[in-house]
């Protein structure tokens, strides 16, 4: 019996989500072995070239096994070519559980391939259990707009597949490596024509503002309909800065035009699961909330004493954001400067 | 060309309240609207038809009710409208979904492209999309912010991923998940309401779209839905009063909160 988890790789390079995967996956294996069925963790690395030491760090940090499969059409990502690849693969290898990211590629791939393989598949679990009387992979989401927890089973269809949030575990902890390490890792040919698309891939342009990456940040400051205006957001700017964090969005800043469609958290943008979450000025709509709400710390400043944030702020501060966070920002940066003195 | 659109009826999530008492959604009163993806999708394919000719058809599975989203879409600029209705489609899953779903658009060949939302805001799974492409195994385009290029045999799209946005070039036909950026969704004249409510929505069953119908619907879905909680949402959160100790002290207790959760 087999769990596998997807790695995710960009030029070569694994992201770190695949070795967050791996935490979800020995959770899963060690449930399954707790209930009598023992499991094998696999990690599935696809790419046109894969980093060695990436491949053997999956290994330092859980994995049974590695399972490469490596050729010119899988790099970048083509949903047709890295469906026919795993296709192949999960019809050789029987896994029980297929695990991956909810990522762009991953929320792609996964249901292009469930319905090949005629099985179920849960998006966006944010957590994953063993039945222990069945066995039967137990998935839980947030629905209704992340009103209530919904419990997923797949009974009767085998593999059992999931995407996860990303950030929503930490790596599992590197261990030194074992003598025989490179035991662990099986390269599989590719049959010619299997990874292949007919989409052909031009280009990629990188958004350079620098919240674009507010889904994958440790750290977020977002703004809201608070702010006012288009200008306001540089009190959240420079908040962000202070903090090193990157800039996010409601979607009422977003549809007035105060910043763009990329920054945007909550249902119909990007969920997010930084350590900390700033909302300024956000009201908390549940299309928001469900977007933020498992960050590990939100601290809310909101003028309105009734604003539905506060319900899920670890601190909330009512007060004008003009002055708060201006005033945050300074306390931030003379503390630091202080450390920076002692040291 | 012929452009099809699947889209669905939701409930207006912004309403959604929870009974205190049973932990359950209160249904009454919740407006129904088409997804808002969709709309965008639906902005899309009738921006595409404006450019190129053609005609736009929209199809959607859903209760008899659902007829209040196809007219919608006819009322927006769509030709054609097909909902498919049948008892043997309730309950299904994203996996049957699909399956009906693509068998209604293979009986609404010949076509060039394939549009939908990137996901639904009831379900937001965003999975019925790559479905559909797969059993159709026509190329797929998800999380598409434009549309660069329409020539004959290709389409030039950009999406956004992760790490920025990422431009591709498919072959006719094919399917695109449409995000937001696509287009601002028209709102219906009215003129397309009048001709919306005149003109006829096709219904369409298993039999019709040749389904099994053993094989869609909750019995022909491989998940379930076997428990329903209700989260803690509260936090134990703690408030400060700025207007009262000032943005200063205010200021001051939240780094202080900062460096206590080692964010500092």
């Amino acid at each position: 019996m087999a769990v596998w988890t997807l790695a995710e790789q960009a030029g070569g390079r694994l992201k770190r989500v695949s070795y967050e995967l791996l935490t979800w996956g020995r959770h899963l294996a060690d449930g399954l072995e707790a209930s009598g069925r023992p499991a094998e963790l696999c990690a599935i690395a696809l790419g046109a070239r894969l980093r060695e030491e990436d491949l053997e760090e999956l290994t330092e940090r859980g994995a049974d096994r590695v399972c490469v499969a490596e050729s010119p059409g899988l790099d970048p990502f083509l949903v047709e070519a890295h469906a026919g690849v795993l296709e192949m693969l999960v019809r050789w290898g029987r896994p029980e559980i297929i695990i991956a990211a909810a990522t762009t590629a991953g929320r792609t791939l996964m249901p292009y391939l469930a319905v090949r393989l005629e099985t179920g598949l849960t998006a966006d679990c944010t957590r994953l259990e063993i039945d222990p009387d069945t066995g039967h992979l137990v998935q839980i989401r947030p629905a209704a707009g992340g009103k209530v927890l919904a419990t997923i089973m797949t009974a009767d269809h085998r593999p059992q597949m999931a995407t996860v949030r990303p950030h929503a575990a930490q790596p599992p902890p590197r261990r030194p490596a074992a003598p025989a390490l490179g035991a662990c890792i099986t390269r599989v040919d590719v049959p010619d024509g299997l990874a292949e698309s007919p989409v052909e891939w031009l280009a990629l342009r990188a958004e350079q503002a620098a919240g674009a990456a507010v889904q994958d940040a440790e750290r977020v400051v977002a703004g809201g309909r608070g702010l006012k205006r288009a200008e306001g957001f540089g009190v959240v700017r420079n908040l962000a800065r202070a903090l090193e964090a990157a800039v996010g969005a409601s979607r009422e800043a977003v549809d007035r035009g105060w910043i763009g469609y990329p920054h945007q958290v909550g249902l119909s943008g990007k969920t997010v699961t930084p350590r900390l979450y700033v909302a300024v000025g956000i009201s908390g709509a549940i299309q928001h909330l469900a977007g933020m709400q498992t960050a590990d710390v939100i601290v809310a400043v909101n003028e309105d004493a009734d604003a539905q944030i506060f319900q899920v702020a670890d601190l909330g501060v009512v007060g004008d954001l003009f002055e708060v966070v201006p005033a945050l920002v300074e306390e931030v940066e003379r503390r630091r400067a202080a450390r920076e003195g002692d040291g | 060309m012929h452009v099809i659109v699947c889209i669905k009826q939701v409930p207006e999530t912004s309403n959604v309240r929870m009974d205190p008492q049973t932990g359950t959604i209160v249904r009454e009163g919740v407006e129904s609207i088409v997804n808002p993806f969709d709309l965008h999708a639906l902005e899309l394919a009738l921006r595409l038809k404006e450019q190129r000719g053609g005609r736009v058809t929209a199809i959607s599975m859903g209760p008899r009710a659902a007829e209040t989203a196809i007219r919608e879409a006819l009322s927006m600029g769509c030709d054609d409208g097909l909902l498919l209705s049948d008892r043997a489609f309730a309950g299904s899953d994203t996996w049957a979904t699909s399956r009906v779903l693509s068998a209604a658009v293979r009986k609404l060949a010949p076509f060039d492209l394939v549009l939908a939302g990137v996901r639904a805001t009831d379900g937001e799974t965003g999975q019925v999309g790559p479905g559909v492409a797969s059993l159709l195994a026509l190329p797929l385009a998800t999380y598409v912010s434009s549309v660069l290029e329409l020539t004959d045999g290709f389409v030039t799209v950009e999406r956004l991923i992760e790490e920025g946005y990422e431009s591709l070039r498919l072959p006719l036909p094919c399917l695109l998940t449409a995000g937001k950026e696509v287009g601002f969704p028209r709102l219906p004249t009215l003129r397309g309401k009048q001709r919306a409510r005149r003109q006829e929505v096709v219904h369409r069953g298993p039999t019709d779209i040749e389904v099994d119908a053993a094989r869609v619907g909750l019995a022909g879905s491989p998940t379930r839905v076997t428990a329903i909680e209700r989260p803690t949402l509260t936090r134990t959160g703690r408030i400060v009063d700025a207007a009262r100790i000032g943005a200063g002290r205010a200021a001051a207790e939240l780094a202080d909160f900062l460096q206590e959760h080692h964010l500092l």
